[in-house]
């Protein structure tokens, strides 16, 4: 009899039990790959210290600093100390404990640190097939390559250093089919924006998504990742794409991807992986791609979202609606387009890679930001920041007015004081328009990287279609 | 972790739904290495206001809030970041249980990884309570019951593991170590 057909997801699972999950105890995964961070890395090397553990597996553990490292390039190089003391403190803490326990750390001024979820793909470490983890909710982003990437809490973090193992019940499938095309002008941001709007914020809870679909297929990977990346504000933990053709290519001669014979090994058994014809998801949801308009957010969570071209919706009587309009500065019925903006960010592990700075960079040029507006600039890593200033997009970003940065999470989540003002507006490529993300009292408004630079040039809401 | 076998307070209840984690510890706070003394920032920018004078009017600064261990809130409580600064932070302020119709998978985990209990209810039990605030109801973990003023009891769902490490005040580390032989065993298979 033949094997009954599994799901990417259920293959990925299954080849990672150590133990399979019962009625008494969850399943025992093993994990491929442990990314750790400063911020929820110290209090688990603290408990391995006072239970006297070690790191099962190093070779399984890569630590980069990225969210509450400085963008300033004399704060990073020197010249300038860290401007927060607390942050510097963890900071070095990471350094101690990567020493302490033996684990390689792309540290501050290392030449392939940027954003963990970034660097992961970037450095051909995560591939398809793996389990990933780290202490950090975008792991999802990794899902791109064919990968079960989750976040998880310092606990874990904790558990995966000591045993390389987490206790796990096994999550339901959803299916997110995207039929036909993008259209010019409409990016992978608008897409999972568009997804994330019609699952609503917690509509993919307790589910892995597996996108899929000719449109994700016609993806480049890094457009996938930014679909993956923002699974977990669908409320799903995880959102995987199989591998094909384009991730193949993506991953040929990476530092980190397999070589020679052990590619051709690792390509058969990642031709595998994608669900088997007539495989059976818990949920199946559908999109069609032409449908999707540039998204913009207009609240104070990634589900609040129209298009561009909108009004703010109404919901009477819904009082938490309210109060996020209320803090927003929005009155139902009014249209999102042309209201003025103050800061442009473009950055995060959603919206800050090589294309994405590309195409930002391509409806600035030969255009200056509005008189008064802030813009940032901060690339995904050091090796995108490299890669975008041998095409010269710096000299692009720098003479329309906006500032060129040192790679790190920055304004996404305002760590290390790249914050944006009380009560202003920021339209931002991050993932999360929650209140005061940004800075206490910050109103951020979600949109890709062409929105957001059409937005800097007129100072207000813009459809970037005018401006192409 | 203490064992939690029962609960007994009154409620605080924050009754939006999609309360995420940055709205709990926001992310200002996280330069932190230790674990302790989150509790005064929990839900800094809502309990606060700009010159960090309490809000009179938040629930958690309202007299009748002091004391309560049980809060109450909206849908998806704890939704976004996977920071365990949260559960931190509402368990260093003194509350050790949340009820709420349904919790962010990240934030489930990490709380009940630190003795703090998420109690799913149905919508009715849900509405009910965040209708009355302050109300005393009582949390039987062996039981998995939530006991109302009523005298009426509602099942909530925990698994049997979670339950086990919540009686027993046990982490699941020690679980974990006890299973390197099968550890090894799927490395050597790999």
């Amino acid at each position: 009899m033949a094997a009954s057909p599994q799901t990417l997801f259920d293959k990925v699972w299954q080849r990672h039990e150590v133990s399979a999950e019962s009625a008494a105890t969850p399943a025992v995964l093993y994990i491929d790959v442990h990314l750790v961070h400063e911020v929820t890395s110290p209090q688990a090397f603290t408990v391995l210290r006072e239970r006297a553990l070690r790191v099962r597996r190093p070779d399984r553990t890569l630590a980069t600093m990225d969210h509450s490292t400085p963008t300033h390039p004399a704060q990073v190089f020197g010249g300038a100390p860290i401007a927060i003391e607390s942050a510097a403190r963890q900071i070095a803490e990471l350094e101690h404990n990567c020493a302490e326990f033996g684990i390689e750390l792309l540290a501050l001024r290392h030449a392939q640190r940027g954003i963990v979820h970034v660097i992961g793909p970037e450095l051909g470490l995560s591939q398809p097939g793996q389990t990933i983890v780290c202490g950090d909710s975008h792991t999802s982003t990794h899902g791109a390559l064919g990968a079960l990437a989750f976040g998880i809490g310092t606990t874990e973090v904790g558990h995966v250093l000591a045993t390389q193992c987490l206790l796990q019940r096994k999550p339901q499938t959803l299916a997110v089919n995207v039929a036909g095309s993008l259209r010019p002008g409409v990016t992978a941001k608008d897409l999972i924006l568009a997804i994330i709007g019609k699952l609503g914020v917690s509509g993919g809870t307790g589910h892995v998504i597996e996108y899929r679909g000719a449109t994700i297929r016609a993806l480049d990977m890094d457009q996938r990742m930014t679909v993956c990346n923002m699974s977990i504000e669908a409320g799903a933990r995880a959102g995987m794409i199989a591998p094909d053709e384009t991730t193949y290519a993506y991953l040929t001669g990476r530092p980190r991807a397999p070589r020679g014979e052990a590619w051709e090994r690792a390509l058969e058994v990642w031709r595998a992986l994608p669900t088997d014809p007539g495989a059976r998801f818990d949920r199946e949801a559908h999109l069609d791609a032409d449908s999707v308009e540039p998204m913009i957010t207009y609240g104070t969570n990634p589900g609040m979202v129209i298009p561009i071209g909108g009004e703010i919706p109404q919901r009477p009587g819904d009082a938490r609606f309210g109060e996020a309009l209320a803090y927003m500065g929005f009155t139902p019925g009014e249209p999102i387009k042309d209201r003025p903006v103050n800061v442009v960010f473009i950055g995060s592990c959603t919206n800050a890679r090589l294309s994405d700075l590309r195409g930002a960079a391509a409806v600035l040029r030969g255009r200056h930001i509005a008189p008064g507006l802030t813009m940032l600039v901060v690339p995904g890593s050091q090796q995108v920041k490299r890669a975008a200033e041998a095409e010269g997009l710096h000299h692009v970003f720098l003479e329309a007015g906006a500032e060129w940065r040192e790679s790190g999470c920055s304004m996404c989540l305002g760590m290390n004081g790249d914050v944006v003002g009380r009560g202003e507006y920021a339209i931002s490529t991050s993932n999360r328009n929650f209140e005061g993300r940004q800075g206490p009292g910050a109103r951020t408004l979600l949109a890709s990287p062409l929105t957001a630079a059409a937005s800097a040039v007129r100072g207000r809401v813009t459809d970037p279609r005018e401006l192409m | 972790m203490e064992p939690f076998t029962t609960l007994t307070s009154r409620t605080v209840v924050l009754p939006a739904s999609d309360i995420d984690t940055d709205q709990i510890i926001p992310a200002r706070f996280l330069t932190t290495t230790t674990r302790t003394g989150l509790g005064r920032h929990l839900f800094a920018d809502w309990r606060y206001d700009e010159h960090g004078t309490p809000r009179p009017d938040f629930a958690l600064n309202r007299p009748e809030a002091a004391n309560c261990r049980i809060l109450v809130a909206g849908r998806n409580f704890g939704c976004g970041s996977s920071r365990e600064h949260a559960p931190w932070a509402l368990i260093d302020y003194g509350i050790r249980a949340v009820i709420a119709t349904c919790f962010a998978d990240i934030f489930r985990t990490n709380a009940l990884k630190n003795g703090l209990l998420p109690v799913v209810v149905d919508d009715g039990t849900g509405g009910w309570l965040i209708a009355h605030p302050g109300v005393e109801v009582t949390l039987d973990v062996a039981q998995s019951t939530l006991a109302l003023p009523s005298g009426a009891t509602v099942t909530f769902p925990l698994e049997a593991f979670a339950r086990h490490c919540l009686l027993e005040g046990v982490d699941e580390l020690g679980f974990l170590l006890a299973r390197s032989a099968a550890i090894y065993a799927h490395e050597r298979r790999e």
